[in-house]
């Protein structure tokens, strides 16, 4: 395998992901990874000099429109779906001391 | 009458001359959801008593003649990565497995607008990132020609639900090959149309640049009737395309006279089964004595498509997926140590394995140091890509190809090897690279039974020109049939279903969230 990936790189890359891997799960996503990252390298064979990188296959633009307010009050609904709520509102941890 | 063997525009007809109710098409389909879905598990969620409710609603309406379209009255079932108001909506994951949207997906609204009756969720990969709807949080789902076999996916529900008559249509969504491969699997019709084509809006995204929702049917006709109700142009979509040609069923004509068909000779190298090699290329001469000019060529840049696929729908899934934190929906975890933990916590409990793996890779390459070598490297392959299907279509007016390189697997012998799985996605990936309509339908069995896809690939815009074709070669082939369920759905099925998948909780036709345990036995 020619990409090695360190326990520095899963501990970091978990930070970006927001995800807390179990010690096996850490072993795992390593070998998945590196075996993903040897695969990928394979677009390293193209020669892409000049070529512009294509994140939209049509020649789209900004679309604008009126900030117009169009729903009505939702609350009550988009409450319901709150893993907690107080007083009309999400609750959350304490998040400045 | 049989209805469950009519196809929806047939049943719709029917229903419109007054010989068959609304309700009655709903309890055919509550009949066959009854027998076979115990043993199918096509659906994560129906909600019986609310179909009722609703078809004896479309029945008025139709009396009144506030509702004429051509599939009105007709019973569907939808993806459950597409947000139905009321309704639960849970990409089947364990995060979403309590979420109930406050609004519905635009395409589901285009369905009621229409007057087709919705009869439920379909179970899926979780999050659309899979193959063979093993991933999902709530077992899997079987496919109804092969019970030991995976029903494909990411949209396997849907294709399931189609060939098991358990709907007479379905939504999906293909990201990269999702609505295309299982329609391969299960013996059933499947498109992805043109990018833009259908709103995304409300649609939970995966890879945003590439996911397009889509029609799952019995046949082309029912495709095209069933794109004609979803393609619209949405502003809350900004990826939404205008478009004027959205009268689809106008290309149902058997007639391909002259028109140019191109074979990737790079399509039938290694790894395609030869009796997938055989049925596809015996498609191709049907469509050649029909009068177009079939001719082979080398498309270039297949093998690098996968590599590009993967990175950045990884990307995008990883930055997509960011908003499932525990805090205004979703899964959160009982115990944790303030706000960031909260966050890591909820996710890692929430999120399966493949879900796990592929944000991490997302995140990866997106990370600094990282960026160019490999997301915006992807990108500029994605753009050549791009360039080779366009200098393909300056010669061509379709690409015809297999599907997929084998026919279905069975159960719990692809998620071993994860790898091995995308490199099944060969022919169908490139297609949303470039943003292309493709079409997949029965061409065939192998020899153990199971339903072999043609794959026809059309430019941007391009769906009449995919449709005429598809429905001359359906003309040609005559009737594909139905999956031999009969002999599969009694007492020796339930028996199956129980041993082998262990999932005794699941399979019915409501909520079966029992099931999380059973499915990571599968695993």
């Amino acid at each position: 395998m020619a990409n090695i990936i360190s326990d520095e790189t899963i501990e970091y890359v978990g930070i970006l992901a927001k995800l807390e891997l179990s010690g096996e799960e850490k072993e795992a996503a390593k070998k998945d990874m590196g075996r993903m990252l040897d695969y990928i390298d394979q677009l390293g064979e193209l020669d892409t000099e000049g070529v512009e990188p294509m994140s939209h296959v049509f020649a789209v633009q900004n679309v604008f429109r009126e900030d117009a307010v169009t729903n009505g009050d939702m609350r009550e609904e988009l409450l319901k779906n709150a893993p907690a709520e107080k007083d009309g509102m999400f609750m959350v941890p304490r998040t400045f001391e | 009458m049989d209805l469950r063997k009519l196809t929806a525009v047939e049943l719709a007809a029917k229903i419109k001359a007054k010989e068959v109710t609304v309700a009655q098409a709903a309890q055919a389909v509550f009949d066959c959801i009854g027998e076979r879905e115990k043993l199918y598990h096509c659906y994560v969620t129906v909600d019986k008593e609310a179909v009722l409710r609703k078809a004896e609603e479309i029945q008025q309406k139709m009396d009144r003649g506030e509702l004429d379209g051509p599939l009105a009255g007709v019973p569907v079932a939808v993806k459950d990565n597409l947000c139905t108001e009321g309704m639960r909506t849970t990409c089947s994951s364990k995060i979403l497995e309590n979420f109930i949207p406050a609004y519905s997906a635009e395409a589901v609204r285009n369905l009621e607008k229409a007057g087709m009756l919705m009869i439920g969720k379909t179970n899926m990969d979780e999050f659309a990132m899979g193959s063979t709807t093993e991933t999902s949080a709530f077992g899997v789902t079987r496919n109804p020609w092969d019970a030991k076999r995976v029903p494909g996916g990411s949209s396997g529900g849907s294709a399931a639900a189609v060939a098991a008559e358990e709907c007479f249509a379905a939504l999906g969504s293909d990201t990269g090959g999702s609505i295309r491969q299982p329609a391969s699997f299960c013996g059933v019709v499947g498109m992805k149309p043109t990018y833009g084509t259908v709103s995304r809006y409300g649609l939970i995204a995966y890879g945003s640049s590439l996911d397009q929702i889509g029609p799952v049917t019995k046949d082309v006709a029912d495709c095209a009737a069933l794109l004609e109700v979803l393609a619209s142009h949405d502003e809350k979509d900004s990826t939404s395309v205008r478009r004027e040609d959205t009268d689809f069923t106008s290309a149902l004509a058997e007639d391909v006279k002259g028109m140019r068909i191109g074979i990737p000779r790079d399509y039938f190298g290694d790894g395609l089964d030869a009796e997938v090699k055989e049925a596809v290329r015996k498609a191709a001469g049907i469509l050649g004595e029909k009068g177009a000019v079939v001719e082979e060529f080398d498309l270039s840049l297949v093998n690098y498509a996968i590599p590009a696929y993967y990175t950045i729908a990884a990307a995008e899934a990883s930055s997509n997926l960011e908003r499932f934190d525990g805090i205004k929906y979703g899964h959160r975890a009982k115990e944790y140590q303030g706000l960031h933990n909260m966050y890591k916590k909820s996710r890692s409990e929430g999120f399966g394995a493949e879900v796990k793996r592929r944000i991490m890779l997302g995140s990866f390459v997106l990370s600094s140091g990282y960026y160019d070598a490999y997301y915006l490297k992807a990108l500029k392959v994605k753009a050549l890509i791009k360039k080779a299907f366009d200098d393909a279509f300056a010669k061509y007016d379709l690409i015809l190809g297999p599907v997929a390189p084998t026919t279905a697997p069975k159960l719990g012998e692809s998620l071993a090897d994860p790898m091995k799985m995308y490199l099944g996605d060969i022919y169908t990936i490139s297609v949303n690279l470039a943003g292309l309509p493709a079409i997949s339908l029965p061409c065939g069995k192998d020899g153990a039974g199971m339903p072999i896809g043609l794959q026809l690939i059309g430019d941007c815009f391009q769906e009449k020109a995919l449709l005429r074709a598809a429905y001359t070669y359906e003309k040609a082939r005559g009737n594909f049939g139905t999956p031999p369920m009969e002999e599969k759905t009694g007492k020796e099925a339930a028996a199956l279903s129980l041993q082998e998948a262990g999932h005794q909780t699941c399979g019915g036709a409501s909520a079966n969230v029992g099931c999380v345990k059973c499915s990571t036995e599968m695993r």
